[in-house]
């Protein structure tokens, strides 16, 4: 590594300690912004004589992430940015944090995946989803696909690992020379009714997707979700047994060995490696306070809304809505998600925009009580599980009041 | 009404619904229903044919291809301009909105409009994304408009039509008016969506298409809440 690389590595690390140390944050942002300010080329010299994976999509990339990391640890140290600090910034100060290690498995914003498929040349790259997420300031979907395909058809070595139940994906990912499809399923359609090569409808039964204007169709996977396990491309079926809650994470899980699978490792091997994740940055953590056993679910956009309530069991309910800038300002993404699946569930609500969620609840005809605080929450729900689904800020919010849980 | 079911239709949900549009739909029909009328909704997706009887229409913001798209689809289907010709009502909205115009800009090209209302739209200096605010013309007796916009088109009004409202807060048309009303089409640039923080404008379409002057009131305590949140929110200097 050149001399300068280096001293921007070490201040790098410096920084996000002191940040720590300071109880600023977790450092996982500020000593990759000081290590780039010395030296813009640090994230191309940590990376380089790394074995590295991306791992990108608008839902799913952080759980994702630190399940691959877990499977990969089969073959032995893995550097990863497990706070979901998904930018540049985060992964130069999590390659500077993990020392010289072979493998690293990042989670990349997708709006930054090109710039950061350049700075790392990663052996492989997985594509999770793209659907609409914080409309008023980031990208449209059809124009993140064509930034996605464009970024691919610059590096043709890169071993491409794509979900092949999204059209979007697909067609991002359809021009590369070397791809892998897994199936992880869509419960969420609303974002790819057209076809985004020809325009024409596409149209769905089952499992399936084809244009009805153009060639663009489902691929087979190779990887696939079957009951509560993963079908490897051999054909043999791995009970995938998880702490995490709900069949996405099973897809999660498929995804993760996926990945693997492209270094080398064997699913038998990584599989128990996965059912060491408990909690990814304090999503699905349980917290017991009060006889009250409180489960933390993110919920930032309509897909992962379908998502979460496909997690969440059959218990009181608290939501929590705020439209901060890290949230998007926007709140009518509400009227895209059908919140049917809680009547029949104590449903509370709270968070800066609890009016917006009281109103969308209303003409979904799903019963709620408003509450101010969390504690509040606690305090009303019964003795026994507490769901809590939140979107980014509220989220956090919460997880500072349970003493930021991990 | 054309019998004794109030019937909206939803314009091309697979291209036109991007900003929580779906509830505009959901909010006009449960209001209904809370009346005691009976609807029915007909989702349109762009490769079928629009039925040309209906009472309300609603066509919602899209990305750009898709709205050049839907206007060639509705220019080619001709469905709502019957409709319209014969007492229909709309509420069009963002993207949606545009297209009711004579011509819009969608990819940087000028794309023809459905010729329905007297309007054109082109590109802005810079993105409207924000609170919308605005006094609505008085001539509709309903309370101001409250909304978020997201959109980079600027839209200007001819003589043939009548703003939706003067803007107090985000850009609309022009940074002054906001939206356009003639007969029975409303246009707007609210998201929000626009109909759960201006119920009063679903009331204002379910009288033109019953034809009743007044409406039973309903318990709007929710929509009330968010309304005065919102309001107090672009009322305090940012």
């Amino acid at each position: 590594m050149p001399l300068r690389a280096k001293v921007a590595s070490s201040v790098s690390r410096t920084a996000a300690a002191l940040s720590r140390a300071a109880g600023r944050g977790d450092g996982s942002v500020i000593g990759g912004w000081i290590g780039l300010k010395i030296d813009p080329d640090l994230l191309a010299h940590l990376s380089s004589g790394r074995a590295i994976a991306l791992v990108s999509g608008t839902n799913g990339k952080t759980t994702t992430t630190r399940l691959t990391a877990a499977a990969m640890q089969v073959l032995g140290p893995v550097a990863t940015n497990s706070f979901g600090a998904n930018m540049p910034t985060g992964h130069t100060s999590a390659l500077a944090k993990a020392g010289a290690t072979p493998y690293a498995v990042l989670e990349v914003d997708e709006h930054y995946l090109a710039q950061v498929i350049d700075a790392t040349e990663p052996r492989v790259v997985a594509l999770l989803n793209l659907s609409r997420d914080q409309l008023d300031r980031a990208k449209e979907v059809a124009m993140m696909a064509q930034l996605w395909r464009t970024a691919l058809a610059a590096h043709p070595d890169v071993l491409v690992v794509a979900n092949a139940d999204d059209p979007m994906v697909v067609w991002a990912a359809e021009g590369s020379t070397h791809i892998t499809w897994f199936s992880a399923g869509q419960r969420w359609h609303d974002d790819s009714w057209v076809c985004p090569e020809c325009g024409s409808p596409i149209e769905r039964r089952d499992a399936q997707w084809w244009c009805t204007g153009c060639p663009l169709r489902r691929p087979q996977p190779q990887w696939t979700v079957e009951d509560d396990g993963v079908v490897d491309p051999t054909g043999a079926w791995h009970l995938v047994k998880l702490q995490l809650p709900g069949t996405v994470n099973i897809g999660n899980a498929a995804t993760a060995l996926a990945v693997a699978a492209q270094f080398g490792v064997r699913p038998l091997e990584a599989v128990p490696r996965l059912a060491t994740v408990s909690s990814v940055a304090g999503r699905y953590a349980q917290v017991d306070r009060d006889g009250r056993n409180i489960r933390l679910l993110l919920a930032k956009n309509p897909a992962s809304w379908l998502e979460a309530f496909d997690m969440a069991e059959e218990a009181p309910t608290l939501l929590s809505i705020n439209a901060r800038d890290p949230d998007g300002l926007d709140t009518s993404w509400l009227f895209d998600v059908d919140f049917a699946p809680l009547r029949g569930r104590q449903v509370f609500i709270t968070g800066d925009r609890a009016y917006d969620l009281a109103v969308r609840l209303e003409v979904n005809d799903v019963p709620f009580r408003h509450v101010s605080t969390f504690e509040e929450a606690v305090r009303a729900a019964p003795p026994g599980r507490l769901e809590v689904i939140a979107n980014y800020t509220a989220f956090q919010d919460i997880r500072a009041e349970l003493d930021r849980v991990n | 009404m054309s019998e004794s079911t109030l019937r909206l239709v939803w314009v091309y949900p697979d291209l036109l619904s991007t900003y929580g549009d779906r509830g505009n739909l959901l909010i006009l029909a449960r209001r209904a229903q809370q009346r005691g009328l009976p609807v029915e909704i007909v989702e349109v997706r762009s490769d079928r044919p629009l039925p040309a009887t209906a009472d309300i229409y609603l066509i919602g913001g899209g990305e750009d291809g898709p709205q050049a798209l839907a206007a060639q689809r509705l220019i080619a289907d001709g469905g709502m301009h019957r409709a319209v010709n014969q007492g229909a009502a709309v509420l069009a909205v963002c993207a949606g909105y545009q297209l009711l115009g004579t011509s819009f800009y969608a990819k940087g090209a000028r794309c023809h409009g459905l010729n329905m209302i007297d309007i054109s739209s082109d590109r802005g200096p810079s993105r409207a994304v924000g609170e919308l605010a605005g006094e609505i013309d008085p001539r509709l007796g309903l309370p101001p408009l409250s909304g978020f916009e997201n959109h980079g088109g600027r839209t200007h009004l001819g003589p043939g039509v009548s703003p939706l409202a003067r803007v107090t807060t985000g850009i609309g048309n022009d940074g002054q008016t906001e939206g356009a009303w003639h007969g029975k089409i409303v246009g707007t640039y609210s998201h929000g969506p626009a109909l759960s923080r201006n119920p009063a404008i679903a009331d204002l379409l379910l009288r033109w298409a019953t034809g009743h002057d007044r409406l039973p009131a309903l318990d709007d305590t929710w929509s009330d809440r968010l309304r005065g949140e919102r309001m107090a929110a672009v009322a305090r200097p940012a």
